[in-house]
């Protein structure tokens, strides 16, 4: 089947990058490995330094390419959503949620009440789950060890809520095209809610440990400025846009699902300890978004109704049509560009992954940063390979 | 075990009548070889035991840091507590490969553990865990300490040129700019403690400090003192927040990145063993040696020395780590100046109190 | 005057933050523990939990649905009729027209997705809580549910204990026992 010739734009003509970095005088190359404990993944970063300095940070992508897109175009939509878990791993509920919101507008179709009520639930709850991984390997790749426990130990009970829940640890499957997989019983609501108990006091612990600690504070504050204007220009959403101090969140400004009916801030980077739009701001953001996403979760528990699930449809079959639809993953704009034709399978599914666009902003935040400053980038910026490569 | 029993009690009798009596013979031979022989003697015991101290103090951070991170640290290896999971760890390290990279310079490379070895084992030579437990009673004893804990920098810097990698290179550069540096404020917070005492013997430092006159509260600025040697003390450890040289989140291994098996735990043991030693030091000269309220001794030596490497084990674990510039900036621009200002207020401190009771004033703020 | 200021303050913040740092260090060091100690301690597994499948080959009607609701490919379904004559029911009374002489899972493959128990009519297919199931051998790992139901090698569970065949809306008149595990 051919695809409309608007689909395919004029074939721009791309310099491949050297492979040879050219060097010259005192310079060293010094690549930062597809192995190495700090790049979040199999990232590899070649480094041209002058000394301490770096030069020219090229990254070098695709080590965990896995044919995401291609491989969406040979299955059901039903069959898309276990590997748009794999997608962004660590935020999986997240995932779900964007490319099933995609199909669900291209098909004109809602989940019942209740089930909206908790795909936020879930939703929230693997956005805390994900700034946690954040702040802990942050801390871990700055050289404070302890809070990365801390934080995994906080995450284990939010794992245990979705075992109980979805069945699954990290990989959950578990939203479906018109609904979610299985009801919560009101025993697991109780677990969230003693969860959401337990963590918000933890929240101002992480603060005193990590965050308003005078050599943290050193390492981060005014490296890797990314200026409101450049993230913009970019493209960069989430908690790095908010960083910079553009308060935009998808949720607030393009209310999917019900979060038009929920209370909660947008905190933005105030350069509380150095410039706006430097790695503590960005890491603030995410400390904030945490205590906002318990906002959330709280409103919502307590707005939850009692119901039946929506009857799904049995076979998806989108009417033919395109549609890009957006959500806000705990790491930016997630986008799913569907392309229906009508059949159970979709033409194209485009994923928009809020890391790739964060990651070309890389190079600029690392010009002039010392090695030790790239670490401190990296980890402020909050990537993971996975959703990155697809 | 009936015929057991007897016989090992007729083994140790026997085995105690004729030592004893070869020791007898011992006070026939002139002082010099006697003391001599005492020498060797005591530094044979302290070597075993010093060189086993890194084994424990390894499995104390281990626990440690398990405890502070809400788990359990090793259990499993030797029973209670996994007690023998370093001696386990150490098995695996003598059996691994012992792989000399091709490019690597072997000689030096080969070298430059043992170097980083030999210096914190040479400076436990005029630690002073009681008025006669010490090796040698030099009476340059501090000078000693400080200037034989610099040639671990030679041996940094050998593992990290010999090593033919950036990595290493990198890290060995840091450390040794570190460890350069930080021995300035040592220094300097060792002079008044020097002055105080009126010796660079570190037994007769301790025996100016009988009757609770710790040199740690001696004056208002000995304190900051102890807090300057204590937090340059870190740095030349390696520790965090200064251990940027073995930064594993940035350098993979600093400058051991090429070392394993016994080679790489020769560096591992050289910094728990210099970990002892400062913290050795910071005892003898701040906080009293081997007094305590009761029963005065080496194990107040030891009890004080504990408590000083528990403090560094849980700073390690609570601090992230300062990058390179930043380490040297506080190094230079705060400790310094501070170690300075220390020197010369405890100096002035005693002129002035010297003078106002005519001549005869102790070390201990007015009353002596 | 500022930057003097600002190098006492720098010190003073520095100091505090240790100081408070190493209090909340202190107050978790005091905690107990949660660690737990496999395999001598477990953690406790809810219902519920997609770990290991297990099929019914009893009570499975050849349909095809889980082979085709998979979204790796990891299930192998052969099937063949059975004759007229064959009288042979599922344990809630239902007729099976279809013998199924192969029905293989790779386990090796399976994404845990849980997309095929979803899709079976009669629920004989099932995901259980067993999650200690590695092996040797990657062979062993295809899981032949084809035969009559054994354990295999020690590798599936001999008994599936929550396993409850979900009876359908009306059961057929003739509730003939059916013939049960072997």
């Amino acid at each position: 089947m051919s695809a409309p010739a608007a689909l395919h734009p004029p074939a721009a003509v791309l310099e491949p990058r050297p492979t040879q970095v050219a060097m010259e005088g005192d310079e060293m190359v010094l690549s930062m490995g597809p192995q190495h404990p700090s790049t979040h993944g199999v990232l590899r970063i070649v480094l041209k330094t002058d000394g301490e300095v770096v030069k020219e940070a090229i990254p070098h992508l695709g080590y965990l390419h896995r044919c995401f897109e291609k491989h969406a175009e040979n299955l059901t939509y039903g069959q898309v959503i276990p590997f748009t878990d794999r997608m962004d791993y660590l935020a999986s509920m997240n995932q779900n949620f964007s490319f099933v919101v995609a199909v669900e507008r291209l098909m004109g179709i809602q989940p019942s009440e209740r089930e909206e009520y908790i795909r936020v639930i879930m939703a929230e709850l693997n956005r805390i789950a994900s700034h946690l991984v954040s702040f802990g390997t942050y801390g871990l790749d700055i050289g404070a060890v302890t809070p990365f426990l801390y934080a995994f130990r906080e995450r284990e009970l939010i794992l245990d809520i979705f075992e109980a829940a979805s069945g699954a640890r990290l990989l959950y499957n578990y939203m479906r095209i018109g609904g979610v997989m299985r009801d919560l019983t009101p025993q697991m609501l109780d677990k969230v809610r003693e969860f959401v108990e337990y963590f918000e006091p933890k929240i101002d612990e992480y603060n005193e440990l990590l965050s308003f600690n005078r050599i943290f504070i050193e390492r981060t504050a005014s490296v890797g400025v990314l200026s409101a204007e450049q993230a913009i220009a970019y493209g960069v959403t989430g908690p790095n846009l908010r960083g910079s101090g553009v308060q935009f969140d998808i949720r607030r400004g393009d209310p999917y699902s019900i979060y038009d009916r929920f209370e909660f801030d947008i905190p933005v980077g105030q350069g509380l300890h150095g410039t706006v739009g430097d790695c503590w701001d960005r890491y603030y953001v995410r400390i904030l978004e945490m205590r906002e996403s318990v906002k959330i979760l709280r409103q919502a528990l307590a707005q939850i109704p009692a119901g039946e699930l929506a009857r799904r449809p049995k076979t998806v079959k989108p009417p033919k049509g395109e549609i890009y639809s957006r959500t806000e993953s705990p790491r930016g704009e997630l986008g799913f560009y569907v392309i229906s034709d009508g059949t159970t399978n979709p033409l194209r599914v485009k994923a928009r992954s809020p890391c790739f666009t964060a990651m070309s902003v890389f190079d600029e935040l690392a010009r002039g940063a010392m090695i030790s400053d790239v670490i401190a980038i990296i980890g402020s910026i909050d990537i993971v390979l996975g959703e990155i490569d697809r | 075990m009936d015929q057991i029993v007897p016989a090992a009690h007729g083994l140790i009798a026997w085995l105690a009548i004729h030592v004893w009596g070869a020791l007898g013979l011992l006070n026939q031979l002139p002082g010099e070889l006697f003391a001599l022989l005492v020498m060797v003697v005591v530094g044979a015991l302290m070597l075993v035991f010093l060189s086993l101290l890194p084994l424990f103090f390894v499995w104390l951070e281990r626990k440690l840091s398990a405890r502070i991170q809400n788990r359990l640290g090793p259990m499993e290896v030797g029973g209670f507590h996994g007690w023998l999971q370093t001696v386990a760890d150490t098995v695996k390290l003598l059996l691994k490969e012992d792989l000399v990279p091709a490019g690597a310079d072997q000689r030096l490379f080969k070298l430059a553990p043992m170097l980083a070895v030999m210096a914190s084992l040479a400076a436990f030579v005029v630690l002073p865990f009681s008025p006669w437990l010490i090796i040698a009673d030099l009476n340059v004893g501090l000078l000693y300490v400080v200037g034989v804990g610099s040639i671990g920098v030679v041996g940094i810097l050998m593992a990290g040129w010999s090593s033919n990698n950036k990595y290493s290179l990198l890290g060995a550069m840091r450390s040794a700019a570190q460890i350069i540096s930080y021995e300035i404020p040592i220094l300097l917070s060792l002079l008044p403690v020097v002055m105080l005492a009126g010796s660079l013997s570190t037994r007769t430092i301790v025996e100016a400090q009988a009757g609770f006159k710790w040199f740690a509260f001696a004056n208002p600025f000995m304190p900051l003192a102890f807090l300057i040697f204590f937090i340059a003390s870190l740095a030349e450890l390696n520790r965090t927040p200064f251990d940027i040289p073995e930064a594993e989140s940035e350098l993979v291994a600093g400058f051991h990145t090429e070392y394993s098996g016994l080679r790489w735990s020769f560096f591992f043991m050289a910094e728990y063993a210099n970990m002892f030693v400062s913290a050795a030091i910071a005892t003898t000269v701040f906080l009293g040696g081997w007094y305590g309220p009761f029963a005065a001794g080496p194990l107040w030596f030891l009890l004080k020395c504990f408590a000083l490497i528990v403090l560094m084990m849980w700073l390690r674990w609570t601090l992230p780590r300062l990058r390179v510039d930043q380490l040297m900036a506080m190094c230079w621009k705060y400790l310094v100046p501070a170690s300075l200002v220390c020197a010369f207020g405890a100096g002035t401190w005693y002129l002035v109190i010297n003078h106002l009771r005519g001549g005869t004033a102790g070390t201990f703020w007015f009353w002596s | 005057m500022n930057s003097i200021r600002n190098y006492f303050m720098n010190m003073w913040d520095g100091i505090y933050t240790v100081l408070v740092g190493m209090k909340v260090t202190w107050k978790n060091g005091l905690l107990r523990p949660i660690t737990v100690q496999y395999p001598r301690e477990r953690m406790e597994i809810p219902e519920g939990s997609r770990n290991q499948l297990y099929c019914n080959i009893d009570d499975c009607t050849g349909c095809l649905a889980c082979e085709r609701a998979c979204p790796v490919a990891c299930i192998t379904i052969t099937t063949s009729r059975r004759g007229a004559e064959e009288e042979v029911y599922t344990s809630t009374g239902v007729r099976l027209k279809l013998a199924v002489p192969k029905f293989d899972i790779d386990m090796s493959l399976c994404c845990y997705c849980n997309l095929c128990t979803e899709v079976c009519p009669t629920e004989c297919l099932v995901m259980t809580a067993a999650h200690e199931f590695a092996v040797y051998d990657r062979g062993d790992l295809i899981y032949r549910f084809d035969r009559p139901w054994q354990v295999q090698k020690g590798i599936l569970p001999p008994a599936v204990p929550d396993y409850k065949p979900k009876p359908k809306a009306a059961p057929a008149a003739a509730a003939e026992p059916a013939p049960t595990t072997g």
